[in-house]
């Protein structure tokens, strides 16, 4: 039996029973969890636990097999368009187009998201200063070091102002300087309202997180903050939580 | 032949080398030497120039300048010899993605003149492990069987020195760990291993490391050296709000120099003390002062650096 989905305006993310199945196999488990409005979230689990599917799910690529996901306000299964329209999205492998110049990668997005004018001038001036980038504005994104990429794409991943935004793996390879700068952006959007959904394989950043969850082999296996994780399974530190939950993977394949 | 390169010791040698992409500097003249059976991380971010360095070393690309060997042999002129005895596992998954598993091993131990059979001891703990997918296509493998897969072929022909490019970027810790197992072993049987890295926790898996960023070596030591040759001082610090804390630290002149560790946050003694005087930290009045706005459970204490501390120190001088 389903229950029927409260629509309240603090849970920027509901998911309930998600599962999704390609053939015989069940690649994302009856998954369920709510995130708050500006709340950060960290999505961990081992390669192959589903990790993927279930962002593709949230962020309207891929429709449920079964199970009820409600995503900044929208379902899913019935409204990925208006999904799309009010999240963003970001990861290391795409982010930006290298061929085109900074501030031309910001109009592009920001015109995708039916921005004016107007509006992606001035926050474009803004979004400059705050990244101390007025020199690179005019420079092409592939010539750019991958830390100062890294930094503008979250920048116009969230440019648009959406409810929530997907991270999927931001940091990796960046240096350590930049990695912590990158994570100081996500804190400052955070405080903005803007709900953050993460993952990393760097587990010092899942200590960043409000809350983390850890999946293996398609479900849920623990959802809590990094504290309280610590606690429960009595360690120092996330790196150690995940080690003893993930080593319980039977799953062979990604 | 003569090998340029007389010292039996000495697996890879590399003096002054250079390489420019255009106008983009990717090795600044890096040198180095790497003892046979060692493990030898470089260790750095992307676009630090590791793999510029893995490809003039394993005879893929020619430097600028500068002068390099692997197994006694040059780089240059005496690359033949270096490509029947290294083994190379780029950044990138490079298998046929279209052959299985076995008969991209199978491949591998042809080209080398080679075959499975006469070199299985060498990968058999790797290979039992994917073993049962013998049959399946390389390009249906998971991210850790590809890995595995990878490895074994980089093996199939016993190779005296091994290249290893990021072999662990974008794998979970529990398979990371499980890989540096795998390199042990290795080692254990005589193999030299040259691996990169950008994960900083690895450090400490390999005999010496070097510390890349911008196309040069900010340090190249055993790990344990490097952490002992810090030299500024380093405090971690709590509170329950830990976001706060660090604008807080920030604002603070002798404490801005600091950067979120995981639960902690590290602080490192002013790089440009604004007070000659100030060269250390005031704890006890440190700690008053965060109480004052508004922290609760303050706990500041002195600790020893991680590499990543050593990283961040010497790439900001």
């Amino acid at each position: 039996m389903e229950k029927v989905i409260q629509h309240n305006p603090d849970l920027v993310i509901i998911a309930e029973n998600l599962t999704k199945r390609f053939g015989r196999f069940t690649a994302v488990d009856h998954i369920s969890f709510e995130v708050k409005e500006g709340e950060i979230f960290g999505f961990l689990g081992a390669n192959g636990a589903g990790k993927t599917t279930a962002m593709r799910m949230l962020s309207g690529l891929s429709i449920p097999t079964s199970g009820k996901g409600i995503v900044a306000g929208y379902d899913i299964g019935t409204q990925t368009e208006l999904v799309k329209k009010n999240i963003g999205y970001m990861s290391q492998k795409f982010s930006l187009y290298d061929d085109l110049k900074v501030w031309e990668n910001i109009e592009l997005f920001g015109g995708i998201y039916g921005m004016k004018d107007a509006e992606i001038k001035e926050k474009t001036d803004k979004l400059m200063q705050l990244l101390d980038f007025e020199n690179e504005r005019n420079k092409l994104v592939g010539s750019l070091p991958l830390g100062f990429k890294q930094k503008l794409a979250f920048s116009v991943s969230i440019f648009h102002n959406p409810k929530v935004v997907f991270l999927d793996e931001p940091t990796g390879g960046v240096d350590p300087i930049t990695r912590r700068q990158f994570w100081e952006l996500i804190y400052d959007a955070a405080s903005r309202g803007i709900t953050i959904f993460v993952t990393t394989h760097y587990m010092d950043e899942a200590e960043y997180c409000d809350r983390v969850s850890i999946m293996v082999d398609g479900k849920i296996e623990s959802l809590d903050t990094p504290k309280n994780l610590k606690k429960q399974f009595n360690v120092n530190n996330m790196d150690e939580v995940f080690q003893h939950l993930a080593r319980k993977s039977t799953r062979k394949s990604d | 032949m003569i090998k340029t390169n007389n010292n039996p010791d000495i697996a890879i040698q590399c003096d002054a080398v250079h390489k420019k992409y255009k106008e983009t500097t990717a090795l600044n003249g890096v040198s180095f030497s790497v003892a046979r059976g060692e493990i030898f991380g470089i260790i750095g971010p992307d676009g630090a120039g590791k793999t510029t360095l893995f490809r003039i070393l394993t005879t893929l690309i020619l430097a600028d300048s500068g002068t390099a060997s692997v197994d006694g042999y040059n780089v240059v002129n005496e690359y033949k010899e270096i490509r029947k005895r290294v083994g190379y596992m780029p950044g990138r998954f490079s298998l046929y993605q279209d052959l299985t598993v076995e008969e991209n091993l199978n491949f591998f131990a042809t080209v080398f003149n080679t075959t499975i059979a006469e070199n299985y001891d060498l990968i058999k703990d790797i290979y039992q492990q994917i073993e049962p997918f013998k049959n399946r296509r390389a390009g249906k493998l998971s991210g850790g069987m590809k890995q595995k897969l990878a490895l074994s072929c980089a093996l199939i022909h016993k190779p005296s020195v091994l290249f290893l490019d990021e072999p662990t970027t974008g794998v979970d810790p529990v398979s990371r760990k499980e890989f540096w197992g795998m390199l042990k072993n290795l080692k254990a049987q005589g193999i030299t291993i040259l691996v990169s890295t950008p994960y900083m926790d690895e450090a400490s898996l390999c005999d010496r490391i070097a510390l890349i960023q911008n196309g040069e070596f900010l340090t190249i030591d055993t790990p344990k050296n490097i952490v002992s040759q810090y030299s500024n001082k380093l405090w971690a610090a709590e509170s329950d709000n830990m976001h706060q804390l660090l604008i807080d630290l920030r604002a603070n002149e002798i404490t801005k120099n600091c950067f979120a560790f995981g639960d902690k946050i590290h602080i490192s003694s002013p790089l440009n003390p604004p007070k000659g005087d100030l060269k250390t930290l005031d704890i006890d009045k440190t700690i008053r002062d965060l109480i004052n706005n508004g922290h609760k459970n303050v706990v500041i204490q002195k600790i020893e650096p991680t590499i990543e501390d050593c990283f961040m120190q010497l790439s900001q001088r």
